[in-house]
Parts: structure tokens; C-alpha cells; sequence
């Protein structure tokens, strides 16, 4: 294919990148670099994002190596407040773990954990207003439960269930929460950046006073949808809060796949001229601030900020995911910046305000909130046993008013399952 | 072309008639596919695969297992997430003269990839006037039957058999998926190549609540392991019959067979195989011959395929129909969770149009 009369010229090569570690390798992180805690500077909000480009670079850290609060992005926050961001996280864990184990009993088809990533957003949703509006990526649950909402509403979904809201038309874990200011999900990617950036642009619009705050994972920025919300937002400097969750990994995809090789996600911000802030995503603090200063600019028409919350995935894509295969077994527990849940109970102890027992005796108790959440639950039925939503309901939904085609077809359907024996009933 | 193996060489598919050729072995379709990809890489270094998670994973549904291995990072990758990209980036090596292979991880992924495919892949030899060509394959999962839930289960194929310059084919076996693929690849215009993931496995017969089935007691899951061609635009008649004809492909092939063996009723099944460009002629012949027609898809109806099949049959069998033609298909919602197998074009609904368009036989 190569040009012959061109020989005497340098050969072109093409670069793919290569993750460190695949199985069976030793893992170290040396090559992440972590700054040490407080020491990224903290600007006033109204400071014009040209003029704090590093923060896009390093990571804004506050809990330091001896669990202590320090450094000028410190949010301050009183113990109570503490105890109810670590008893959010805790609890977003143990339902993971029981929602996980029931997709893996045959319950329910699908599940997708946040482990390791709690802080990114139980945080987020502690420093912001509960009338904000989120639009999360489907690893957010951790918004609605720092939001207090029902755990059996949320199981409902997951089961597909009598109790299920979305009357069983989404896969498990695609909530929708209006009440709870909460977007529905979507299971294509990305989807929800420029629709957050539309929602805020609306709010501004009409003088409202509410602002809005998306999340995707940092393979998702990839989408075309991403830059045109990045664009839309510099433009009209909508009040929003854009939050890229890199975990590090996209399925089996490194994030040097979504151009981590070549500069930070946070840095996508700097060519579009937003704020963009670079943070310690397991540590609670960083994240509770860094949304509190994006909030604030938000709110004083100061315009958007891209935050990239520097985090890892700690267990498998989702339930139909085995890590094993691409990565490194020993990545999880080699993570530099540690579990988050951990380093926020250590700094309240440091503090005086927790102790492992007090620590041990939440973990069972929120342990038997959610089994007793489960059985709740499933007393309006699990997935795959038995017609949990009346069969009309399928065509529900579709457009406001059924037309004639889809009441046709309905009729078609009632007249099959009749003629079926309702073999989907039969279990 | 001249000396391939062409799917005329095997109309019956069975292992005897390919062992003069080369060697065959049990397959089920990723497998099949896998192998088709092996082949051609082997054949024309031009060819390469790209996709998210197709490199190092071998792709979510393993049908690219091993290649990156053995053929080297620079021919088969992992790509950014961005669908648009994928086949943006794929026209571009196609118009330096390369012929990629890029996967969409689901069918449900595509529609980012949109303009792309629409405005350029299928537009570009018409605006050069042949300067420049797309022949690129693009691979990817689709249907439902998986309890995938409306992100992992649509059938979008008549978004595609509505735009000119694409090609649209859907292999219902590991045989033909292999040599569809293949000549897919050789193909020199961009040709959708759609999945049917419910089969990746095994046949089904509808039936979701019956144990699953794999494809290794299926004459179709004996492949060659060598390179073989099924040309697009040809169809494959699964079944002859007299009594009517049934037009299907993917998954519903399968399901039609389970019915139309049950319900005892002498139907010519046709596998369509390709869309577009489609194989008239056969259908033609089928329909002429049992004077009743039924169209079978997964997708939904409205402006489905199956429309354009009941418009073509009757602009060209008019004379011929004893029956009105009945379409079986997905329902014009979107694909829901719970309630999958109300939705699935299931043995009842098709009886039920086998009873309706039988009854005055
Ligand atoms: C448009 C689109 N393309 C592809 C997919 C398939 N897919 C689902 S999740 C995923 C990886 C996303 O990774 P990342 O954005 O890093 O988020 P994370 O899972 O790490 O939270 C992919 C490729 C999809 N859901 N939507
Ligand atoms: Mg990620």
C-alpha cells in the first residue's frame, strides 16, 4: 500500500494504547501521580476559569495521609454531617452487595454496582440542593439513596415487579425519580450531558434559581454527545455542574481509550473555557467541595464546571462482566487513593466523632435495613415469576393517546394471550 | 471469484458435500463468525477489526476472540466509545484502501453512527462517482429474546433498507454467517451485517420457557474451516412446502420451522439472508407457486421490512394471491423488560396469522 516512490521517507506507525497491567501481571501505581492533600489552591468562584487552568491538571485533595481534613478546599463540615455522608456510602454499598447477589440467585436479569466509586456521587448529592436537577449515568445510584429515597421502590425496578413504577419497561437499575430530582436513565451513553446542559439552560431562561449536575464515566466522553454539551454549556454558560466519573476502566477498555494517555479529562474543559477542577474522587471531602464551588458559580451565573472525580472500579462492569479477563486481579487493592468508605471513617475516628464499633454495629444494622427493604420488595414479586404488570400496560406509554394501530394491536395481544393459555404466566 | 466456493456448491449445507472442498467443524455463530474474520485477515492484510472491547477482550460477545493476538494491535483495536467515530474513522481507512470490519457493540448502539453511515458511508461512491468507495462491514448484535430490555434488544434494520448505497444481510446460521461475513467483507460497497444474538448459541423455537438448544445437533453448525462464500442477495428456501410461503430471516427463521412443524402445514420457508439487495426472484417463484404469502420479522411493524416485502409481492404476484398477506411482527412500541415475551413474535401470534391466512385453503 506504501507509496514506492516515497522510500527514502520516514515510515508512518500507528499507536494503540496498552493498559499496564493485564492478568496475571504485578501491579503497581507508581505512574499515578498524587499530590499531596491541600495542596491544590482553591479560587474565588467568580475568578474567570483562563486563570486556574492547572486545576484541570492536578487533583484537589482534602483528607490526608493521616485521615485529617486540611487545605483550602476543606468544606468544614459539622460530624453529624459526616455520619450522614458515611452512612449513605455504607448503606449505597450493602445494597449493592444484596442487589448484586440476587441478579446471581436468578431474581432479576442484570445489575450494575458502584463499589469503590460511593463518594463520587453520595457526595455530589450531600452539596447540592435536593431541588437540583441530576441526570445520572447508571452507576448514580448513590444519588438517590443520599437522597433518602425508598430502597423497596428502587428493588421494585430492579425486580420488575407489581410495585415497579416504570411498569417493568426498563432494564433494572435505569430508575426514574422526578420526585427525587432524578432523570431517568438512559442505556444508551451520554445521552443525558446535553440534556442536562438544556435543563439548566431552561432554568436560566426563566429565572429560576435551580441548576442541574450530570455524570458519565470517563469512556463515555468519547460520545459526540459529550462536546456538544460542552459547547452548548460554554455558550450560554448554563448553570451546570458536569461531572466525568473515571474509574479508569470502560468495560474491558483503559481509559488511555478515551485519551488518558495524552492529558487529564478534566482538561477537556480547558479548551472549551470552562472551569474545570480535577479531584480525589474517594475522598469524600474533595468531592463534597468541589461540587459546593461548581454549585456556587452555578448559582451566581458564573456559568458551567466539568469536574473529573479520579476514581476507580473496584469490581465488574456490571453482572454480566468478569474483570478477570482483561485486568490485573490485584488492581483493586493496589488503588493509591484507597476506599472511600474507609478513609471517611478513619478521618471522623481521627476526629473523635466514630469508632470501629459504632462503625461495625451501622454496617449490620444497614445490612438488615436493606434485607428487610428485599423482602418488602419481594413480596410484589421477582423477575421472571409469574405477570407482574397487567399485559395492557405494554402499550402504555408510547405516545399520550393510543392511536389506532397500537389499539389494534393491544386487541391482538389480549386475543393471543387468550388463545395462549398465558404461557408466561405459568411459572 | 472464479474458483470460491460459492453457496451453490453447498445448497444442502451438509458435511458431505464441503469435505471434498476442506475441513469442517462444529460451530456455533459467534464461533462461525470468529472464524470468518480469521480467514479474511489471514487472506488480505487490508482487513481490520475495530470496536469497543473487540482487542484485547475479544468483544463482549467474544466473536473477535484471539484475533488481536494473533494478528497485532495495528489490525485489530479497541476503540474510543464514540459510534459516530467508529464508523467515521472506518470510512477513512476504507478511502485510503483498507477494508474494515467495525463492530457496534449492540444494534440499539448504532444510531449515534447515523450520519455517518447515511450521509457518507452510503452516499460516497454516488457523489464521487466512484472515486472514492466505503467497502466496509459493519458487524453488530441485534434482536431480542435476551430480557436485554429496550437498549439491547431493537431490530433497526429497516432504518437501513430504507437508505440507498447499503447493503443489509442477516444470517440465521453458523454456515451462512460465515459465508455471508465473508463475502460481506469482499463485498465493495458497506454492507450492514446484523446478528441475531438470541442464536449465537443455539436454534430457537420461540418456545422461551423450554430448555435452550445448541447448535451442535444442526446440519448448519457444521462449517467449513477454511474460506467459503454465500453470496448476498441470494435467499435459501429452509423448507419447500406448496401450501404457502413464509418469508423470514434471523431468528424468526427458527421459530417459523417450530411452527410451521407443529401446526403440520405444508409452508415454503424462505430465509431472506439478504435484505438488500434482495432475492425477488426467488420470492417470486415461492409465492407464484402457493398463491398465499406470510412476512415474519422481530422488528416493529410500522414501516417495518415486511411492508416493502407485502408491497413487492403484491405489485408482482397480484394475479397469484388466493389470500391477503399477513405480516407478523413486533409490536410498535418499544421493546419492553418484564413483558418480553408478550411483545416477541412468538408460535401463537404466528398460528394465529397461519390459521387466518389457511382458512379458506
Ligand atoms: C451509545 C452506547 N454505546 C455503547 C454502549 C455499551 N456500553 C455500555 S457501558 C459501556 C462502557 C462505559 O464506560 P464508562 O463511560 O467509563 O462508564 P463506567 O461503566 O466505567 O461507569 C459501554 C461501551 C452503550 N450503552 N451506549
Ligand atoms: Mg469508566
Amino acid at each position: 500500500m506504501a507509496d514506492p516512490t516515497r522510500a527514502n521517507l520516514p515510515r508512518l506507525s500507528l499507536h494503540v494504547p496498552e493498559p499496564k497491567f493485564r492478568p496475571g501481571d504485578a501491579v503497581d501505581f507508581v505512574g499515578v501521580e498524587v499530590p499531596p492533600a491541600g495542596s491544590a489552591p482553591r479560587p474565588d468562584t467568580a475568578a474567570s476559569p483562563r486563570d486556574f487552568t492547572e486545576l484541570a491538571y492536578t487533583m484537589v485533595r482534602v483528607l490526608d495521609e493521616d485521615n485529617r481534613a486540611v487545605g483550602p478546599w476543606d468544606p468544614r463540615l459539622s460530624a453529624d454531617t459526616l455520619r450522614r455522608i458515611l452512612r449513605h456510602m455504607a448503606l449505597l454499598r450493602a445494597f449493592d452487595e444484596r442487589m448484586f447477589r440476587a441478579q446471581r440467585q436468578g431474581k432479576t436479569s442484570f445489575y450494575m454496582k458502584a463499589t469503590g466509586e460511593e463518594a463520587v456521587s453520595v457526595a455530589a448529592a450531600h452539596a447540592l440542593d435536593y431541588e437540583d436537577m441530576c441526570f445520572p449515568s447508571y452507576r448514580q445510584q448513590g444519588l438517590l439513596i443520599a437522597r433518602d429515597w425508598s430502597l423497596v421502590d428502587m428493588m421494585n425496578q430492579i425486580y420488575s415487579n407489581k410495585g415497579d413504577r416504570l411498569q417493568g419497561k426498563q432494564l433494572p437499575i435505569m430508575y426514574s425519580a422526578k420526585e427525587a430530582g432524578f432523570f431517568s436513565i438512559s442505556g444508551n451513553l451520554t445521552t443525558q450531558y446535553p440534556q442536562a446542559v438544556g435543563w439548566a439552560m431552561a432554568s436560566a431562561a426563566k429565572g429560576d434559581t435551580r441548576i442541574s449536575a450530570v455524570w458519565c464515566g470517563e469512556g463515555s466522553t468519547a460520545e459526540g454527545d459529550f462536546h456538544s454539551a460542552l459547547t452548548f454549556a460554554t455558550v450560554y454558560r448554563a448553570p451546570v455542574i458536569m461531572n466525568i466519573v473515571n474509574n479508569q476502566w470502560a468495560i474491558s477498555s483503559f481509559s488511555g481509550f478515551a485519551g488518558a494517555e495524552a492529558t487529564t479529562f478534566a482538561a477537556r474543559a480547558v479548551g472549551y473555557g470552562i472551569a474545570g477542577l480535577r479531584v480525589d474522587g474517594n475522598d469524600a471531602l474533595a468531592v463534597y467541595a468541589a461540587t459546593q464551588w461548581a454549585a456556587e458559580r452555578a448559582r451566581t451565573n458564573q456559568g458551567p464546571t466539568l469536574i473529573e472525580h479520579f476514581t476507580y472500579r473496584a469490581e465488574g462492569h456490571s453482572t454480566s462482566d468478569d474483570p478477570t479477563q482483561y485486568r490485573s486481579a490485584g488492581e483493586p487493592t493496589a488503588w493509591p487513593l484507597g476506599d472511600p468508605i474507609r478513609r471517611l471513617k478513619d478521618h471522623l475516628i481521627a476526629l473523635g466523632e466514630w469508632d470501629e464499633e459504632r462503625h461495625a454495629a451501622q454496617d449490620r444494622e444497614l445490612a438488615e435495613q436493606v434485607k428487610a427493604a428485599q423482602k418488602e420488595a419481594e413480596k410484589n414479586g421477582i423477575l421472571g415469576h409469574g405477570l407482574h404488570q397487567p399485559l395492557d400496560t405494554l402499550f402504555d406509554g408510547v405516545f399520550e393517546e393510543m392511536p389506532w394501530h397500537l389499539r389494534e394491536q393491544q386487541a391482538q395481544m389480549m386475543a393471543e394471550e387468550a388463545a395462549s393459555g398465558r404461557p408466561w404466566d405459568r411459572k | 471469484m472464479s474458483e470460491a466456493m460459492t453457496d451453490n456448491d453447498v445448497q444442502n449445507d451438509t458435511a458431505a458435500d464441503i469435505a471434498a472442498d476442506g475441513d469442517t467443524t462444529r460451530m456455533n455463530m459467534i464461533q462461525a463468525i470468529n472464524s470468518a474474520l480469521d480467514v479474511m485477515m489471514a487472506r488480505d492484510p487490508d482487513v481490520i477489526v475495530m470496536g469497543e472491547d473487540v482487542g484485547y477482550f475479544g468483544g463482549v460477545f467474544r466473536a473477535t476472540a484471539g484475533l488481536q493476538a494473533k494478528f497485532g494491535k495495528t489490525r485489530v483495536f479497541d476503540t474510543p466509545i464514540t459510534e459516530c467515530g467508529i464508523i467515521g474513522v472506518a470510512v477513512g481507512m476504507g478511502a485510503y484502501g483498507l477494508r474494515p470490519v467495525p463492530e457496534i457493540q449492540f444494534a440499539d448502539y448504532i444510531y449515534p453512527a447515523l450520519d455517518q453511515l447515511v450521509s457518507e458511508a452510503a452516499r460516497l461512491r454516488y457523489r464521487s462517482a466512484g472515486e472514492f468507495t466505503s467497502p466496509i462491514t459493519v458487524r453488530s448484535p441485534f434482536g431480542g429474546g435476551i430480557f436485554g430490555g429496550q437498549t439491547h434488544s431493537q431490530s433497526p434494520e429497516g432504518i437501513f433498507t430504507h437508505v440507498s448505497g447499503v447493503k443489509t444481510v442477516i444470517p440465521s446460521t453458523p454456515y451462512d454467517a460465515k459465508g455471508l461475513l465473508i463475502a460481506a467483507i469482499e463485498d465493495n460497497d458497506p454492507v450492514i451485517f446484523f446478528e441475531p444474538k438470541r442464536i449465537y448459541n443455539g436454534p430457537f423455537d420461540g418456545y422461551w420457557d423450554r430448555p435452550s438448544q445448541n447448535w451442535s445437533k444442526h446440519p448448519a453448525g457444521e462449517v467449513p474451516t477454511g474460506y467459503y462464500r454465500v453470496d448476498l442477495g441470494k435467499a435459501k428456501v429452509v423448507r419447500p412446502g406448496e401450501a404457502l410461503t413464509i418469508l423470514a430471516y434471523g431468528t424468526m427463521v427458527h421459530v417459523c420451522t417450530a411452527v410451521v412443524a407443529e401446526a403440520g402445514v405444508d409452508a415454503e420457508i424462505i430465509d431472506l439472508r439478504t435484505l438488500v439487495p434482495l432475492d425477488i426472484e426467488t420470492i417470486e417463484a415461492s409465492v407464484r407457486k402457493t398463491g398465499r404469502c406470510m412476512i415474519v420479522h422481530e422488528a416493529t411493524r410500522t414501516s417495518g421490512f415486511g411492508a416493502e416485502l407485502s408491497a413487492l409481492v403484491q405489485e408482482r404476484c397480484f394475479y397469484h394471491l388466493e389470500a391477503p398477506i399477513e405480516r407478523v411482527t413486533g409490536f410498535d412500541t418499544p421493546y419492553p423488560h418484564s413483558l418480553e415475551w408478550a411483545y416477541f413474535p412468538g408460535p401463537v401470534r404466528i398460528g394465529e396469522a397461519l390459521k387466518k391466512i389457511m382458512k379458506d385453503a
